[in-house]
């Protein structure tokens, strides 16, 4: 018996590798520690409060698309309704005087987005793929309307509000100032995540995997995938529930927006713009759309759909994200022939830009016109002085887009072969991932 | 009470018509590339916007025509240099593909248009009562979208059983793989239905743009009812999708014109609990649940018959 055991059991990592785990989990709790000390303005702190409340959401989103093949286009529901409980429940608690201090309100709503996941998610899961995101749409749509039409407990359009300092204190600590809600909010972070590993570390991850992959298998072997969709599913609704719970002390406020579809299309950008494929990916992609969110719409009034340019060309052309194109370097960088191709990236940068350039160009020239016309035509867009009225803008504008175009599909091609050069190099060397 | 049944039924087939005409070719674009077009609501969207500026341009008869083949044209594009590209990478990828598309042309048409809604009037010509029931002046431009609509419906099945393209259509619906041995261009094909598809929802679009709210955020409410028609009807099933339309054309027309709640009809029995937070519930009218009505469809249909009603396939 032990025998087999050790033939199939992986063998146990090398104490190298084992500190390398954990100095990885160090290092994370170092960087939550000290990030307020290096940046302690309030807009900072609101920052790093909203990236480690997405981190969690993208995080669970990703049981669901990355670990079990789900795709759902109402992952918000179990987030708002969580949120809205954990309000309900400062208010209840504030008032009745309750012994629960405010760090174990999120768990409130992780119970609440659990047990709307119990409730919604049998019926949910019992198809996988194309028709479970049309159930997902259709059950997140029945909620948020059904939100708009239950006003006492969702209170309207204007939402439920609550005061977050109220509760019995813990440390001391009232939860007023910014800064204890990033300590709250990076605890429950750091909590999700290395719950959320653990859960892809544990037989019932690996289910998942396999129910993605090959379901049919799955069922040989003895398991009925729809439990194993129904479990992730429950999982996935605990953890968004936690998130839509600390959004809610957060804002100290609850809205029907939280359930909405606009919040499930968020949740599912920053999961796949970060990558499915890696555990990391949601992380990398919950920060980068964070902030590429806040500060650009700070820079232009159409940032919205610069974003769906960005999300489509994701989609279209780095379907494994950005920690999935980051990992494709990883056998070159072994192999030491990573430098073979950066002359190759440098060039195709260049039209690349330019041609990126031209697009962003036209849009602002086409925003100006169309939504405040008549206005002074010289505008600044990016940090950029130029003026839309003149024929010289468009011309440019085309230029660019059509002569980068056609420079930069020469540069790619070039690109992809230096690539497939290098690659095949790299795996003679026997680095193949 | 007889009036408001024959108004009603009338206008539900009429909503019930409109819906099919986009899950039509929503159908038969998911039977044929495997992909459910989440963007299908926003060619619907684009034709309502294009007819608009066209008939501003050149008037709304020439713009029932343009809209579409523009709007057709664009859908054509957009699978043969975005879908197509994308298949590669699975279903999954095509479907979040079309997710950033719709969401890309929303934000297009606000940029364009406006987020408030555009002044699309139906057309003089058109613009007066067709016939009075009993006290009610029914407008003509209603029945003109009813006609509309079952002449595209009577069109597309003659060109479904009787055309060579439409029995490769319908020869692809089932057995795609078969019609490529047989050495039919397929991809031509499908970017044929994927153009035809659009074309038919910015129809839709066009006519009825003037009687509903020609708005940025019309695709955003109505794709999911879409989607409902889709899953309920049976994925990938063409009369499926048609009992559901009308289906749910006539649950949501006549759910918007009863008036009734709980204590409406147990008013004397009103229990103390009522008056608490149970209230919401106790005092709706089925009219404001009319939104609802669809999902709530969806979720029955999904404990019951997951197939859906006229469906065959389980995925």
């Amino acid at each position: 018996m032990t025998e087999l055991a050790s033939r199939v059991a992986p063998p146990y990592p090398p104490l190298s590798e084992r500190i390398k785990f954990y100095g990885l989990w160090a290092g994370a709790v170092l960087l939550l520690l000290v990030l307020p000390r290096l940046f302690s303005s309030g807009s900072a702190l609101t920052t790093f409060s909203l990236i480690g409340i997405s981190i969690i959401f993208s995080l669970s989103y990703n049981i669901l698309l990355g670990q079990t093949g789900l795709l759902s286009f109402g992952h918000a529901v179990y987030y708002g309704l969580g949120g809205f409980l954990a309000i309900h429940a400062i208010n209840m608690i504030g008032a009745n005087k309750l012994p629960i201090p405010l760090p174990f309100v999120p768990l409130i709503g992780g119970m609440t987005g659990l047990f709307f996941a119990v409730l919604l998610g049998w019926v949910s899961t019992q198809r996988s793929g194309t028709a479970f995101a049309m159930i997902s749409l259709g059950v997140a749509e029945l909620i948020a309307s059904s939100a708009l039409i239950l006003r006492t407990f969702f209170g309207g359009e204007a939402g439920i509000s609550a005061n977050r300092t109220k509760l019995i204190r813990l440390f001391d600590w009232n939860f007023g100032p910014q800064i204890q809600i990033y300590y709250l909010v990076a605890a429950w972070t750091l909590i999700a995540i290395v719950a959320m590993y653990a859960l892809t570390r544990t037989p019932f991850g690996r289910m998942c995997n396999a129910v993605r992959d090959n379901p049919e298998r799955v069922q040989f072997v003895g398991y009925d995938p729809h439990v194993i969709r129904y479990l992730a599913f429950c999982f996935a609704g605990f953890f968004a529930g936690i998130a839509g719970a600390l959004a809610a002390i957060n804002f100290e406020i609850a809205n029907a927006a939280y359930l909405g579809a606009a919040q499930s299309g968020t949740v599912l950008f920053s999961t796949y713009i970060g990558g499915v494929g890696y555990f990391i990916g949601p992380i990398v992609g919950a920060i980068f759309v964070t902030v590429l969110s806040l500060s650009l719409s700070d820079l232009t009034s159409v940032w919205q759909l610069y974003f769906g340019l960005f999300f489509i060309a994701v989609v279209t052309f780095a379907p494994g994200g950005i920690t999935g194109l980051l990992m494709m370097h990883r056998p070159l960088i072994k192999g030491g022939a990573l430098g073979t191709v950066l002359p190759y990236y440098l060039i195709s940068l260049v039209p690349t830009l330019a041609m990126i350039a031209g697009l962003v160009l036209g849009i602002e020239t086409l925003v100006h016109h169309t939504v405040n016309p008549g206005e002074d035509p010289n505008i600044r867009a990016f940090g950029i002085n130029f003026n839309v009225s003149s024929p010289l803008t468009w011309l440019a504008a085309l230029v660019l887009i059509v002569g980068g175009f056609f420079v930069a599909r020469k540069t790619w091609i070039r690109l992809a072969q230096a690539w497939d050069e290098a690659l095949t190099a790299a795996r003679e060397k026997g680095h193949s991932t | 009470m007889l009036e408001l049944v024959v108004i009603s039924t009338l206008n539900g087939i009429l909503f019930g018509m409109l819906l099919f005409l986009m899950a039509s070719g929503l159908t038969v674009i998911f039977s044929m590339l495997g992909v459910l077009n989440f963007a299908h609501a926003s060619f619907y969207m684009l034709g309502a916007f294009f007819g608009f500026q066209i008939s501003r341009w050149v008037g709304f008869w020439p713009a029932l025509f343009i809209a579409p083949l523009l709007a057709g044209a664009l859908g054509a594009a957009v699978e043969r240099f975005g879908l197509r590209r994308v298949h590669r990478n699975g279903h999954v990828a095509e479907l979040l593909f079309t997710f950033g598309l719709a969401f890309a042309i929303e934000e297009v048409v606000q940029m364009i248009w406006g987020k408030s809604p555009v002044d699309f009037r139906i057309p003089p010509s058109l613009d007066f009562p067709a016939f009075r029931i009993f006290s009610t002046n029914y407008p003509a431009y209603k029945m003109f979208m009813l006609l509309v609509s079952i002449a595209i419906f009577v069109g597309l099945l003659i060109v479904l059983k009787k055309s060579r393209v439409g029995l490769i259509v319908q020869a692809a619906l089932t057995h795609p793989h078969m019609v490529a041995h047989l050495g039919h261009n397929v991809e031509r094909v499908f970017m044929l239905v994927f153009g035809v598809g659009t074309a038919l929802a910015a129809v839709a679009g066009v006519i009825a743009g003037p009687a509903l709210v020609t708005q940025s955020n019309m695709a955003a409410l109505l794709g999911p009812i879409l989607f409902v028609v889709v899953v309920v009807g049976g994925l990938g099933s063409l009369p499926g999708a048609f009992v559901a339309s009308l289906l749910i054309g006539l649950v949501q027309t006549f759910a918007v014109s009863m008036n009734g709640s709980l204590a409406g009809a147990f008013g004397p029995l009103s229990p103390d609990y009522a008056q608490s937070w149970l209230s919401d519930i106790w005092g709706v009218t089925v009219a404001q649940i009319a939104p609802i009505m669809p999902y709530v469809l969806l979720v029955l249909i999904l404990i019951f018959r997951p197939m859906g009603l006229l469906g065959t396939r389980e995925t």
